[in-house]
């Protein structure tokens, strides 16, 4: 633990951190390019540097040179501020004075340093050097000639994505970054590097020329498009939602997203329902919401109902749902609409118990059908850090790419009873051994088996240090699934427990990824936001609010309770979901039990306690297997296309491109400029 | 420097070098190279094995060599390694050209001492014989490029021509260097200026004189 000074105030600091830490844990500010906290240190941009004593009398990186004791740091002395001068200047030579026209004016490090620090004028008035553009793929902008050669993003991709596709060509002032052969950066992750970039010479495609960030409000919200809760800012301007940027959380995304969360935006204003419609004649024509409503009652539904969860919905509106179904008489709720049908009784069971900042400390891990590459791309990331550390990954499933060292084990689930011994070795002699269930796994009955390997492994333990570690994981893909589970929106027999009952009457909860023909004998309510599968099965739809329309609760798949907030509102005609279920128990003339969201949310968390708290739910002890189970079958990952898997990616053109780009290998010519 | 480039990633590139292999003798050579690297750091041969790869072009066009797109990713296979992690290297050092170059590469030295000694004229010789810059002569036999500082400044102006450097020039010189290269011949490397053998001062020593002969202390005289 050295003891330094930094500008007189006398700090203690970690072993092994820099000296540039050590003046941000003093309150300085430290202007810096190529350093970022998540990626390896470079020191090749020279802006953070301090005078240091004892050491050469010259300034020094401060990124990179270690905290040491007795150390003397000035960050605004004469000479520091004559070197950031100098640096600045030198960065400036060959960078554009083209601000106006760049679209990360309002929020460039290069900008606000070279205010903060730089000189008022220019000295240089020789011709500046130019770099051809690289072309990135369809959601990554480039104009390389702004590049200032930090490097982020090529340690990005190197050690983050795990995906080497990025370098730095050629030498000295004529270094150019760029993908291999500019082919399309092709992971789920490739548009971070648009958030690392400190210039403008990575920006957003999508965005180009939309806004200046000065002129959008901004929103925090919970991300949907997979189970991990990620945390988003949601900028909007007016009714439109812009762009989505992922906001830090070291327990949940630590500052990434994945494409898909940050690029299904243009999604929010395309094949929206903006208008209550019923089917006539086999036909859905537009309605009124009272001829909608009319429609509803006339069936009188009694018990004879059934709610099912849609992948994006937030809690608030499942328990709208329940709570109507309920005051009908019914209690036929389920969320798991592609026919999952596991256990659900004990929430622990099909929880991520390890959390994912924990997983990355887990010595041997076990992964039961989930390509993780797809189902969670920022669950993968934490994988690829166990495995730097040192941690084993043996997969049962179908072959993918990974990020890490990885084997696999074969893709049949019967596996599980008879795993190959150099496996079931690592795992017995791993002291933070974990297993993690994916939807392929779950599919093919896994979960049993699992939970008795994990009962053999002794998964659940103290560790050495009087910790506790649970190891047992089950990775969801449904933002609503863990919330649904908690609000018991799971029958015995998955949804098939709901087709055999035939209810009357089927509320579809923005459930797109039904198979409606089972329901032909059924009235079906849509309450959802896009003209999707779900929209074209149903005889009725009430058009709702999407995610970024509506305040919500959010369970991920490691049970954190987050909420989100509203940003816009729902277009045309479309209402908030729970005010739709309120007058629709109107219409059938039935209490719920709330007026208002307050009174909802708060009718909510009575019931179920655990969602009224932000943070990790406690869900128990985690269930024994029930003897003799067995998994059987070949499995099969549940997403064949990462870009299109909810209704909202589906309708967004960015999407549909990056499907086309760059998993169908469909050429796109670049327009020229 | 400045107009180096990869060349263009074409079908007929890959159908010419998509196929790269290692002849049997390289073969060895380049495991022998691997093996001088600690395990888990095979990485490390990329450099010595890019030189290798471009020598066998070299020697299958009966050129210089060079090095393909397809050939420096059969490279990064050798070595389980990225391609790009392979692409940064070679493009880094001017040593490894990326484009195709005639059977002789004569890199002229501009750099300030060659300069004073005349580097101007050698430049004027060569391009007078019908080498351009960057570019194959007609006669698919040189390729001229102007390189910085090669370490010869006792003995410029220089060329370096494939593995060999030739000092001392003059235009004329250069020329019977160049003819004799031309000839399939091979002119003695090193200096040209008879008499000459090394970089030794040409006639008498002219500074500490006084230690040709005994050890001498100047420090007297400071």
């Amino acid at each position: 633990m050295p003891r330094l000074t930094v500008d007189g105030i006398s700090i203690e600091v970690p072993q092994g951190a820099t000296v540039l830490q050590a003046c941000e844990l003093a309150g300085k500010e430290i202007p810096r390019f190529c350093y970022h906290e998540r990626l390896s240190i470079a020191g090749n941009c020279r802006m953070c540097l301090v005078e240091v004593k004892p050491g050469p009398p010259k300034p020094q990186a401060s990124c990179a040179l270690p905290a040491a004791e007795g150390q003397e740091v000035r960050t605004y002395s004469a000479m520091v501020k004559a070197a950031r001068e100098g640096v600045m200047e030198f960065l400036l030579i060959n960078h554009p004075l083209d601000c106006p026209i760049c679209d990360q004016g309002g929020e460039c490090d290069l900008q606000d340093q070279s205010i903060a620090y730089g000189r008022g004028k220019t000295r240089y008035h020789e011709h500046k050097r130019a770099v051809t553009e690289k072309y990135m793929g369809p959601l990554i902008k480039t104009a390389m000639t702004r590049c200032i050669h930090c490097t982020r993003c090529v340690r990005f991709s190197e050690e983050v994505a795990g995906v080497d596709e990025i370098g730095a060509l050629y030498r000295g002032e004529t270094m150019q970054i760029t993908t291999y052969l500019e082919r399309a950066a092709k992971h789920e992750l490739s548009a971070n590097v648009i958030d690392l970039c400190p210039v403008g010479a990575l920006t957003s495609r999508p965005y180009a020329f939309e806004a200046r960030p000065w002129e959008l409000k901004k929103t925090l919200g919970i991300d949907v498009s997979d189970a991990m809760g990620a945390n988003i800012r949601i900028d909007s301007r007016g009714r439109e939602v812009l762009r989505i940027l992922p906001r830090i959380n070291d327990d949940v995304n630590e500052e990434w997203l994945s494409d898909k969360a940050r690029y299904q935006v243009d999604g929010l204003t395309a094949r929206r329902l903006d208008r209550p419609f019923v089917r006539r004649d086999g036909k859905l024509v537009a309605a009124s919401w009272d001829e909608a409503f009319a429609a509803i009652a006339a069936l009188n539904p009694g018990a004879w109902i059934a709610a099912i969860a849609g992948d994006l919905v937030d809690c608030e509106t499942m328990f709208a749902a329940k709570k109507l179904a309920n005051a009908l008489g019914s209690t036929l709720l389920e969320g798991r609409q592609t026919g999952l049908a596991y256990d659900a009784t004990n929430l622990a069971a099909v929880n991520f118990n390890t959390t994912f900042a924990g997983i990355e400390t887990a010595d041997c891990i076990l992964i039961i059908g989930s390509n993780l590459r797809t189902e969670a791309p920022l669950l993968n990331v934490r994988l690829r850090k166990a495995v730097k550390a040192g941690a084993k990954v043996f997969i049962v499933g179908p072959e993918w790419e990974t990020t890490y060292k990885a084997k696999f084990l074969g893709d049949d689930a019967a596996l599980l009873g008879d795993l190959p011994g150099k496996a079931g070795k690592a795992m017995t002699a791993a002291a933070r051994p974990a297993i993690i269930v994916g939807g392929g796994g779950l599919a093919k009955g896994a979960l049993a088996p699992a939970l008795a390997l994990a009962a053999t492994w002794g998964v659940v333990r103290t560790l050495a240090d009087g910790g506790a570690w649970n190891g047992f994981n089950v990775v969801h893909m449904a933002a609503s699934r863990m919330g649904g589970l908690m609000l018991g929106y799971a029958q015995a027999g998955g949804i098939a427990d709901v087709v055999a009952a035939k209810p009357k009457l089927v509320l579809a909860l923005g459930a797109d990824e039904v198979e409606y023909a089972k329901f032909a004998d059924s009235t079906v309510v849509y309450i959802g936001h896009h003209g999707d599968k779900g929209a074209h099965g149903a005889d009725v739809i009430l058009p709702a609010a999407a995610y970024t329309e509506k305040p919500g609760t959010y369970v991920s798949t490691e049970g954190r309770v987050q909420f989100a907030d509203k940003a816009v509102f729902a277009p045309g005609d479309a209402r908030e979901d729970w005010t739709i279920i309120r007058a629709l128990a109107d219409a059938l003339k039935v209490k719920v039990g709330f007026d208002n969201f307050a009174g909802l949310r708060a009718a909510m968390v009575a019931e179920v306690p655990a969602l009224g708290v932000e943070g990790l739910v406690d869900y128990g002890a985690l269930s024994a297997a029930p003897s003799g189970a067995a998994a059987s079958g070949r499995i099969a990952y549940p997403i064949q296309d990462f870009y299109l898997t909810n209704p909202i990616a589906r309708a967004s053109a960015t999407m549909q491109r990056c499907s086309a780009e760059l998993l169908h290998g469909v050429d796109f010519a670049e327009a020229a400029e | 420097m400045a107009d180096r480039h990869l060349a263009p990633d074409t079908p007929e590139l890959r159908a010419r070098w998509g196929m790269f292999a290692w002849t049997k003798p390289n073969a060895k050579m380049a495991r022998a190279i691997i093996a001088r690297y600690p395990p888990g750091r095979q990485r490390s041969a990329v450099m010595p094995l890019l030189d290798l790869a471009q020598r066998q072009v070299g020697a299958d066009t009966n050129t210089q060599g060079w090095l393909p797109i397809p050939v420096m990713e059969f490279v990064a296979r050798e070595l389980d390694m990225p391609a790009i992690r392979v692409v940064e290297v070679a493009s880094f050092y001017t040593m490894y050209n990326l484009v195709p170059v005639g059977r002789f590469h004569v890199q002229v030295c501009g750099t300030t001492p060659c300069m004073l000694r005349g580097s101007d004229d050698i430049m004027a010789a060569c391009k007078a014989r019908g080498m351009a810059k960057g570019g194959v002569s007609a006669d698919g036999l040189w390729t001229l490029t102007e390189v910085e500082c090669m370490g010869n400044c006792a003995s410029a102006p220089m060329v370096q021509i494939n593995d060999d450097n030739y000092e001392d020039l003059t235009p004329e010189r250069l020329d019977a260097v160049l003819d004799a290269l031309a000839k399939g011949k091979t002119p003695k490397p090193g200096t040209q200026q008879p008499g000459r053998h090394t970089i030794e001062p040409i006639g008498a020593p002219t500074n500490l004189a006084a230690m040709v002969s005994a050890n001498y202390d100047y420090r007297g005289e400071w």
